[in-house]
């Protein structure tokens, strides 16, 4: 036995699941990965963590790591952790979503998560597309990219999820993305950190369609075009709009602390059981 | 009011007795959606459960509060939920993967008129097919249809034992007639009511099996945070919980769903069989129409004609071995529903074609009387 083992094994589930089922050059991987280290720094408990996810690639995620896991129907993954983290509040409360998944068929569940402020981490990986059923278009697809359901070029707006969820109330609100790991895994420690919901979007690169469909490349040409197309928000802030254009910020948005569902809730009980006294 | 009101008598509604019912079944977790006509079970939960310190929450939808409370319930909350009609069909979803999964869960749908959007504030019993097979795949179903107000009451609490002890949703549902009629109710002392707490496993964390393989079919389940660490997911899986394809696992786990209910028929089955041994016609009915035909009965008992009732307390299992014993020796079988004809096929399924199965459909939004029944009755003698 090595004197030391990687400690992403400690985080792994040994028998049966490996390999996964992701494509060479996923990104959603190294989100994976990121949140591993994000957990072991923190220094959680396994038996506390409860990862759930819904449908599509990234929701694939749960059963890969040796947490509580729950891998729902597609889009609810919010709304089973709600109910989970509400009859054992002592669970801390991981979803992982895609954009599909999330800003979708889910785009109700987050929007009331984020209203709530329940206190639930959701970690979203943006590949721009439904990757599992071959690459569709997805409410985050940009105006004009190619997918198998926009053959023509896609004519709808997309979603900004960070100013979706910031708007509707979530506490925390970042975005990161595959190839600034360093940056990512910080964003996510920080989101586990806290209360009230909290929101991670990472971007990350789907070569297998949406980089075939738009003539992006290899996997290594989508992480340069993550590298080349963002830009960190101090970074942004020191620069000119020009300088700017086009590319996406990266960076924690928000970072309140609104008082999480779970703790209103508690002081609800709290009230009526005293008046009840009364 | 509250708290349930142990041993004491009163004039109650029947979603409120469902709300009480569910209080001392000891439920921790309820997750809703308004609407009629079952919003009253959440609204008396909604004002009792925070006093008690137990979780209570209105989602922004039907299916966000079916997955809710299969969450819940995963990690070890007694939990509820209350519909109808649209909002029943929207949790067919959560229904099939509270099935595939092997959640205990209640789901509490108070029926009235459809399709769609219907007849809201009115009765029928349109769902007794949707509550067998609405969910897509083969599944197991547990359907209790209370009649009066006490079994309201009664059935709640029996729905939180038996998703228990068999491991699945179990749906109770009243007609729209039922949750909310108010009559006269007595309530049980509280000793007097037998809880089933909700299972725990017994065997050290490496042993564990999610799904393990028992005489019953059913195995205790661990519960998210317990230290019994599994996956859950709705793809098919092996016994650890684990997606799976491999044949045998898949035949197994899709065996065992079905056998863990049809082996155990007799704990699941519960009829109402009034002297159907020595009467000319049967009235096979279940719910509200219950209650008319036992009106019907009594009428007609004075015009000397003799009018036996079947009714399945339990409508899902059916009970086909004791509808084949008891009623397929009969001339006429009268099934009143309050649909274009539902539960009417398992009684044609299980009896020959020597025994007349007549049909007595009303589908207006109104309840079947005892003077409809009356005269389907002489009209088939």
């Amino acid at each position: 036995m090595p004197a030391r083992l990687p400690y992403a094994y400690k985080y792994l589930r040994a028998k049966k699941k490996f390999p996964h089922v992701w494509c060479p050059g996923c990104g959603i991987g190294i989100v994976m990965g990121s949140i591993i280290r994000a957990i072991d720094s923190l220094g959680w408990d396994l038996d506390d963590i409860l990862m759930v996810s819904g449908i599509g690639c990234t929701s694939r995620m749960p059963v890969y790591v040796d947490f509580n896991t729950l891998h729902t129907t597609h889009g609810r993954a919010l709304a089973f952790g709600t109910g989970a983290k509400m009859a054992n509040p002592k669970l801390k409360v991981l979803a992982v979503m895609g954009d599909g998944d999330s800003m979708a068929i889910g785009g109700n569940h987050i929007i009331h998560a984020s209203r709530r402020n329940m206190d639930i981490t959701a970690i979203i990986v943006n590949n721009n597309n439904y990757g599992m059923t071959g690459g569709q278009f997805s409410p985050t697809t940009p105006q004009g990219a190619k997918t198998s359901t926009t053959p023509y070029g896609m004519i709808e707006p997309d979603f900004d999820i960070c100013k979706l969820t910031e708007a509707a109330g979530a506490n925390f609100v970042a975005r990161g993305d595959v190839y600034h790991v360093i940056e990512l895994d910080g964003m996510i420690k920080k989101a586990l950190s806290g209360s009230g919901f909290r929101v991670v979007e990472a971007l990350a690169p789907c070569p297998t369609n949406f980089g075939r469909a738009n003539r992006q490349g290899d996997a290594v040409n989508m992480m340069e075009l993550l590298k080349d197309n963002t830009i960190n928000i101090a970074q942004a802030s020191k620069l000119s709009k020009e300088k700017t254009e086009g590319k996406t910020v990266r960076g924690i948005f928000v970072d309140r602390d609104e008082i999480g569902y779970l703790e209103r809730y508690e002081e609800l009980c709290d009230r009526v059981l005293s008046e009840v006294k009364k | 009011m509250s708290g349930v009101p142990w041993g004491e008598t009163k004039l109650v509604q029947g979603n409120e007795a469902v709300a009480l019912g569910a209080l001392a079944a000891g439920i921790d977790f309820f997750a809703g959606y308004p609407i009629t006509p079952s919003t009253e079970v959440a609204e008396i939960l909604a004002r009792e459960m925070p006093v008690i310190g137990k979780k209570w929450i209105q989602m922004e939808d039907e299916i966000a509060s079916i997955s809710a409370i299969i969450g819940g319930s995963l990690a070890g909350g007694r939990s509820m939920t209350a519909t109808s009609g649209p909002g029943f069909s929207l949790m067919q979803e959560g229904l099939g993967y509270a099935c595939m999964t092997e959640v205990p869960l209640v789901l509490v749908n108070v029926m009235r008129g459809g399709p769609s959007t219907g007849l809201p504030t009115q009765v029928a019993q349109g769902d007794v097919m949707q509550a067998r097979w609405g969910t897509h795949g083969d599944h197991p179903a547990i359907v209790l249809a209370p009649s009066d107000v006490k079994e309201c009451f009664d059935l709640t609490v029996k729905a939180f034992n038996l998703a228990e002890e068999f491991r699945t949703p179990v749906i109770l549902m009243p007609d729209e007639v039922i949750g909310h009629m108010r009559e006269k109710l007595t309530f049980p002392k509280e000793e007097e009511v037998c809880v089933i707490p909700p299972s725990s496993p017994d065997v050290p964390l490496e042993w564990y099996e999610h799904y393990h393989t028992s005489a019953t079919g059913v195995s205790p389940m661990a519960h998210f945070g317990s230290g019994y660490r599994f996956h859950v997911t709705g793809l098919t899986h092996d016994t650890h919980g684990f997606p799976t394809r491999k044949v045998d696992e898949v035949v197994s786990k899709m065996n065992r769903l079905k056998q863990k209910i049809t082996r155990r028929l007799d704990v699941l089955e519960n009829n109402m069989i009034h002297d159907v041994e020595n009467c000319d016609v049967v009235i096979f009915c279940y719910g509200s129409v219950y209650r008319s035909a036992l009106a019907a009965q009594k009428i007609l008992a004075k015009q000397r004609k003799k009018v036996g009732i079947f009714r399945p307390v339990t409508i899902w299992p059916f009970p086909d071995r004791t509808v084949k014993e008891m009623l397929d020796s009969k001339e006429v079988i009268l099934v009143p529903e309050l649909n274009q004809g539902q539960i009417i096929h398992e009684v044609e399924r299980l009896t020959s074609d020597s025994v007349r199965v007549v049909p007595l459909h009303r589908f207006d939004g109104y309840e079947i009387t005892p003077e409809q029944l009356v005269a389907a009755v002489l009209e088939v003698m």
